[in-house]
């Protein structure tokens, strides 16, 4: 087409992009915007007073070669992004799997059993229950059982800290991808289920594999998107529970990092940084996702 | 001999989710009894599932103290919670309704590439990208402003999306019925096609609501009588154990509205994400 058939083509349509235009704006200023510009801003030095001056590749030399807790921090966001995420992503659809298969009124209050920890922010509750004394519960019920005899300092022991705040992550992790589920799986039409068990399907498990995870495919890669950006991101948790910085770096992500030089030292150039690595990263996992799920269908 | 097979593995489905329904729930529980305990069985040895001596002190002094010590009255952050996530949840409803009837049911140029641009923004939101919306923001003098709560959550690519998903389940005879009778896309959308999108809504509120209510506004916000709920109770809960049972009164102060909103809403919600799937 022409540019003035195009220039047509656009003027027809010019209601579309006028109701359009309100998501757009806000989205375009605060999601499009930042996501682009914190390429450029990563090969400044910019402290958010003074101009941007430009210093080339250095904030990623400094990142790789000469930042150790990042290094570290690489690794506590693997742990997050290959043990948590996926544990996490099968949990969610093992659970709403089993609810699914509940009577309804059972079903009704699992879904709100299992879905309120993730609207639930009660960091001190944690603290409570991991509290490094004896009226920590955690410890309490070790010691009346016999397990320990002395308080566990679960939050700041750098053996512990780490696997408490994967757990409390797990926790809170059944949200949207969990409902995702859910509904998807009350989606599938019973006559998939009929037919299959003309085929000689005969029990819930060959049903799982050959009718049900099949259909299911969009809902999987939806849950996917948010378990990646659950599980990349994480750091609220830790922060929350086992203090910034926690011991020895055991729980600090590479979202934590940025957050330290973005918040806490103002060098906007150097967290910018970060945060393109870790951009670059969650795309990279979502391209993966939808590879191997589009080669299994 | 199937059916009973089959009626034996529900029973034990069935076991397994309370057991496991039950530590998921404990620690919500355990916020409840928090909050209702009087200070000296807070810290008792062994600590107690339960509380004796159930009393609303510790929402009271949530409510006086707090306001004495940092000399704005509790009733401010309420206020500012709650007019914030009013705010953003409806004008959330409103873009992403008109935006995703039209990328959903017109065409125009452009339309594929913004659907495509939409998906991938669903991996930039949450907290990977506040750092950088700080830099815009500070750039257009919003720090310390109800802009800086309320405008980042206008446009959600997660609620557009999903209302996207809904809407294009409707069939196109509605809308040529519609441009027959003369009315045009602005009031199709509005009058015809949201009305009958009442779980999409339904679902775009809660995660609107959801987002907006706990969102921590730390960073944006410096001034006192601008901080919102989460934001205030995060900072009782760091100044230490001696605000425990506050503290306790506070999340469980946060986490009902969600709740009983879910729980009002929870039929739609599934029905909307039922819709969910990322095709292609």
């Amino acid at each position: 087409m022409n540019i003035s058939g195009k220039i047509k083509e656009i003027k027809r349509c010019r209601e579309c992009y006028f109701m359009l235009m309100p998501f757009m704006l806000f989205f375009i200023i605060f999601t499009v915007i930042p996501v682009i510009m914190s390429v450029p801003v990563a090969f400044t030095d910019f402290n958010m007073i003074e101009y941007p001056k430009f210093i080339g590749l250095d904030n990623f030399k400094n990142l790789f070669l000469n930042d150790k807790i990042f290094i570290k921090s690489i690794r506590v966001t693997l742990v997050f992004a290959v043990v948590t995420g996926p544990l996490s992503y099968i949990l969610c659809f093992m659970l709403a799997w089993f609810i699914n298969q509940l009577p309804k009124s059972l079903h009704n209050i699992f879904m709100i059993i299992f879905y309120a920890p993730s609207m639930a922010n009660i960091y001190t509750i944690w603290q409570l229950i991991f509290s490094g004394d004896r009226y920590g519960y955690f410890n309490s019920i070790l010691i009346n059982l016999g397990i320990t005899f002395s308080p566990v300092q679960w939050l700041t022991d750098s053996r512990y800290v780490l696997g408490v705040v994967v757990a409390v992550q797990l926790w809170i992790s059944l949200g949207a991808g969990f409902l995702a589920f859910s509904a998807g799986l009350k989606n599938i039409d019973v006559l998939y289920y009929e037919a299959g068990a003309v085929e000689g399907i005969s029990n819930r498990w060959q049903e799982l594999f050959y009718i049900t995870l099949p259909s299911m495919k969009p809902y999987l890669l939806f849950a996917g998107v948010i378990q990646i950006v659950s599980s990349f991101t994480a750091g609220a948790v830790a922060q929350n529970i086992a203090g910034f910085p926690s011991t020895d770096y055991k729980a600090h992500t590479i979202m934590t990092h940025a957050y330290d030089y973005g918040w806490i030292r103002y060098e906007m150039g150097y967290a910018s940084a970060i945060c393109v690595v870790l951009f670059i990263a969650m795309y990279i996992a979502d391209r993966l996702l939808n590879k191997v799920l589009n080669q299994e269908s | 001999m199937r059916m009973s097979n089959r009626k034996k593995g529900n029973i034990i489905i069935f076991l397994f989710l309370t057991v496991l329904g039950t530590f998921m729930i404990l620690p919500i529980y355990l916020a409840f009894v928090m909050s209702f305990k009087p200070v000296e069985e807070l810290f008792v040895f062994p600590p107690k599932l339960y509380t004796l001596n159930p009393t609303f002190r510790n929402f009271s002094d949530m409510f006086e103290e707090l306001s004495k010590s940092l000399k704005v009255p509790f009733s401010r952050y309420i206020f500012n919670s709650v007019f914030v996530s009013i705010t953003a949840t409806l004008l959330q409803c409103i873009t992403s309704s008109m935006g995703a009837f039209v990328l959903a049911k017109c065409n125009f140029p452009a339309k594929k590439i913004i659907n495509k641009i939409i998906v991938i923004a669903l991996l930039y939101q949450s907290n990977v990208i506040y750092i950088m919306q700080y830099i815009v923001m500070s750039k257009l003098n919003m720090i310390n402003t109800y802009w800086a709560l309320i405008l980042p959550l206008i446009s959600s690519p997660m609620s557009l999306f999903l209302m996207k998903q809904s809407i294009s389940q409707m069939p196109d005879s509605v809308i040529e019925a519609g441009k027959i009778d003369g009315a045009n896309l602005f009031r199709i959308c509005w009058q015809i096609i949201i009305p009958n999108q009442k779980p999409a809504l339904m679902t775009v509120i809660i995660f609107a609501f959801q987002s907006s209510w706990n969102m921590q506004s730390g960073s944006f916000i410096y001034k006192e009588n601008l901080k919102t709920l989460p934001t205030v109770i995060q900072q009782i809960t760091a100044s230490g154990i001696s605000k425990t049972g506050i503290s306790a009164a506070g999340s469980v102060f946060i986490l009902l509205p969600p709740l009983i909103i879910f729980i009002a809403v929870r039929k739609n919600v599934v029905e909307t994400m039922a819709h969910s799937g990322i095709s292609g």
